[in-house]
């Protein structure tokens, strides 16, 4: 459905190649379809014009280095603006001077409001504070309980009362428990509202002077359309809001709204939810963003889960081993499984570049890793050294054994050559020309 | 208050912002194709979807070409009905004739697919009907909690497990129950699933199997329930949910806030799932069958 726009754009400047500067027509015709690009990430539409009006500035008259195409120029140039644009990395969270530090959560209905509570709370434990959860969410049925449950799993205390209806009334008490208990963290579950409640926005004011927070956190759910505008600037109007977090990052969205939320509100996104589990709760990263909504995967999220997973060690002995061209079906097989450790690996191909388009069409199957591994499993030590050795009735006795076809085999072995042609190419571009280069990871399929 | 007019004031705010919009866009201005610059602006802000609002733009650049339209009233009335025919028939959820009826309610986090649950509980229940729910998520912190709630106010019964149980256990025991019981309706309740998640999906598409097993016809209906203020994502998940399942409608929620709910034109343009029901309010009776020209009659209503 969304064509990546560094396709689109390559595609703007093909006829223009060897060009030395970026001329007017030419930026217009890329920021047509850049604006396209953020539009259907849902970027809200004025964001984009302001946004748009920013990179003709600075993309006008610009020389084009000489390691990059036009395209990749103008997308450097838009991809450090939205970079601009969503702010600095790790916002962290101000705590008063005298404790405890109150942190008023606020936002929509189902934009994971009390998950995200939960999370925090988590985060600042982890620091060895002693949160309390506060439920004062009175509104939706069950919310209480919600709260309860995750303060049960975290193993830390919530307040709440299930006999009024006045969430003033309880954070009052809550505030007194906290004092009373030592507790240098306060963190305040508000209810979710549409922002047109005027009544709603009252009772949230009412609780924000009752509690006096040092922080108010704005809680958007990436996914959220042309409205995330809206809703933000309202509760910013309204209530005030100190920082950002967004949530459901884990899903496909383009994340979008991120742009949106930050420009029109000025305040800074803190954290962003990348999943249910309760310590999936990680720093906002502008730059992982920025390449998410231009559909340029987010390269670095890939990096560093590789990183785990990857032994530094083991990491420098691969790429020995791909400087030296030495790398065999052995290596294939180990990377294979260090792949499949990092995750589903829809999630992971999606990170990559190029891949977001590419996986679109096809149908990652688990169970071709199965047949890759048992067909290396059936080569003979000797074969998985030297590919070389493979002929016909080698590859006929390998299909047999690992319950695969020749054709399966062949494919495989022809995979790997290309692997192995690609990894030269990398090798020769090592070290060489500095600048924008998409990243290229070796895949078996 | 009767329904046109709840409606009406439900989306008072889509309405007015769209059609504010619209018309001072087209205040003192000769129609020509610049206006539909600005058009394509306001549609595209309304979630509509690159497709469908380049649809909407094309049919007007004809009808301005051919001189069709001469004033802005020609412009109102030719987006409203473009728009109406862009959504297609009404298909309004019918259960009678079936018994148990079941409908299974799937979703991503967020939605607000239990309280949907619990307002078409309420419908069903105020019409005489006998209905189980079954507290199908079992995965969010007091999500069954929050569906007895609903059962209790509404005095439907309802089937639970333990939080962290087989769901497709629950809704196979709610679908026995409800065949035991002679029950008219079963909804399925769900945990909020993203569809990028292979292995939730796979749930999903075990629930649905292990339905069958109770009563190989069912589920009668899988709804998607969509956030009235998703933008393009939402596409995204009919289609995948679409895939794994196989949804027979959209219920479309939270319009009552400021967002306009355009995804949906996307939606049945791209796949061609019928929006049933949409939410436009908090309260039980807020949820309304969806019509395509109320719908859009009630956007450009003054």
């Amino acid at each position: 459905m969304f064509e990546s726009l560094s396709d689109k754009l390559d595609a703007v400047f093909k006829k223009l190649k060897g060009r030395g500067l970026l001329k007017e027509d030419d930026v217009d015709a890329a920021l047509k379809e850049v604006r396209m690009a953020l539009l259907e990430a849902d970027v809200n539409f004025k964001v984009v014009k302001d946004f748009i009006a920013l990179i003709r500035e600075r993309a006008v008259g610009k020389e084009v280095l000489e390691s990059l195409t036009p395209g990749q120029q103008v997308i450097k140039i838009v991809h450090d603006a939205l970079c601009d644009f969503l702010g600095t990395v790790n916002s962290r969270i101000q705590l008063a001077p005298n404790p405890p530090t109150v942190i008023m959560m606020v936002g929509l209905q189902g934009s994971g409001k009390t998950t995200t509570t939960g999370k925090l709370a988590r985060v600042f434990r982890k620091e060895g504070r002693r949160p309390l959860l506060v439920a004062a969410d009175l509104q939706r049925p069950a919310a209480i309980d919600q709260l309860v449950t995750l303060g049960k799993q975290l193993d830390l205390p919530v307040y709440s009362d299930t006999g009024t209806k006045d969430p003033v009334a309880v954070c009052r008490e809550a505030l007194k428990k906290a004092r009373l208990d030592g507790r240098d963290v306060v963190l305040v579950d508000t209810a979710g509202r549409l922002h047109v409640d005027d009544e709603l926005m009252d009772q949230l004011r009412k609780v924000k002077e009752a509690v006096q927070p040092k922080e108010v956190l704005f809680v958007a759910d990436a996914m959220t359309g042309q409205d995330a505008v809206n809703s933000a600037k309202t509760f910013n109007e309204k209530i005030g809001i100190d920082g950002i977090i967004l949530t459901k990052m884990d899903g496909d969205a383009r994340g979008g709204a991120a742009l949106s939320v930050r420009h029109v509100t000025g305040r800074p996104i803190k954290y962003m939810g990348v999943g249910e589990k309760i310590d999936m709760l990680e720093p906002f990263h502008p730059d992982r963003i920025a390449k998410r909504i231009l559909g340029m995967g987010d390269v670095v999220t890939f990096i560093e889960q590789a990183q785990d997973a990857y032994d530094q060690k083991e990491a420098a002995k691969l790429a020995n081993r791909i400087m030296e061209d030495s790398f065999t079906f052995e290596d294939l097989r180990e990377q294979l499984k260090k792949l499949r450790n990092m995750g589903p690996l829809e999630n992971i191909l999606g990170m990559i570049p190029g891949m977001g388009k590419a996986i679109k069409d096809i149908k990652v199957d688990e169970k071709e890793f199965v047949r890759i591994d048992a067909i290396i499993n059936s080569m003979t030590n000797a074969e998985r050294r030297d590919h070389d050795l493979l002929n016909g009735s080698r590859r006929k006795r390998i299909a047999m054994g690992s319950g695969t076809t020749v054709a399966d085999v062949n494919r495989l072995v022809k995979q790997f050559l290309e692997m192995r042609k690609m990894m030269k190419m990398m090798k020769g571009g090592m070290g060489g020309k500095k600048g924008f280069r998409m990243p290229k990871f070796p895949m078996p399929f | 208050m009767g329904f046109f007019d709840r409606l009406k004031a439900g989306l008072a705010k889509t309405r007015h912002n769209f059609v504010a919009r619209v018309e001072s866009v087209l205040l003192n201005r000769t129609i020509d194709e610049s206006v539909l610059d600005d058009i394509e602006e306001i549609l595209i802000t309304s979630d509509v979807g690159a497709g469908a609002t380049e649809d909407i733009i094309q049919i007007l650049k004809e009808k301005i070409r051919s001189g069709a339209i001469a004033g802005s009233a020609d412009v109102t009335a030719c987006i409203q009905g473009e728009m109406a025919k862009l959504l297609g028939h009404p298909q309004p959820l019918v259960i009678e004739g079936i018994k148990p009826y079941v409908i299974l309610m799937a979703g991503v986090n967020g939605v607000g697919k239990t309280t949907t649950i619990g307002k078409l509980a309420q419908r069903y229940v105020d019409e005489g009907k006998s209905v189980v729910l079954a507290a199908g998520d079992t995965f969010r912190a007091a999500a069954v909690e929050q569906l007895e709630i609903w059962a209790q106010r509404t005095g439907a019964a309802i089937i639970r497990h333990q939080a962290g149980s087989d769901p497709a256990a629950v809704a196979f025991d709610a679908v026995e129950a409800a065949k035991s019981r002679n029950a008219d309706l079963v909804i399925i309740d769900t945990a909020g699933r993203l569809h990028n998640k292979t292995q939730l999906m796979d749930e999903l598409k075990k629930i649905n199997r292990v339905i069958k097993k109770s009563i190989p016809d069912a589920p009668h209906d899988i709804l998607l329930v969509v956030d009235g203020t998703t933008g393009q994502n939402a596409l995204r998940q009919a289609q995948v949910f679409n895939e794994v399942v196989g949804l027979t409608g959209i219920v479309l929620t939270k319009l009552d806030g400021t967002a306009k709910g355009g995804i949906v034109f996307a939606i049945y343009k791209e796949l061609g799932i019928p929006i049933k029901l949409i939410g436009i309010g908090e309260k039980a009776d807020d949820l309304r069958d969806f019509s395509a020209n109320d719908f859009v009659k009630a956007l450009f209503e003054k």
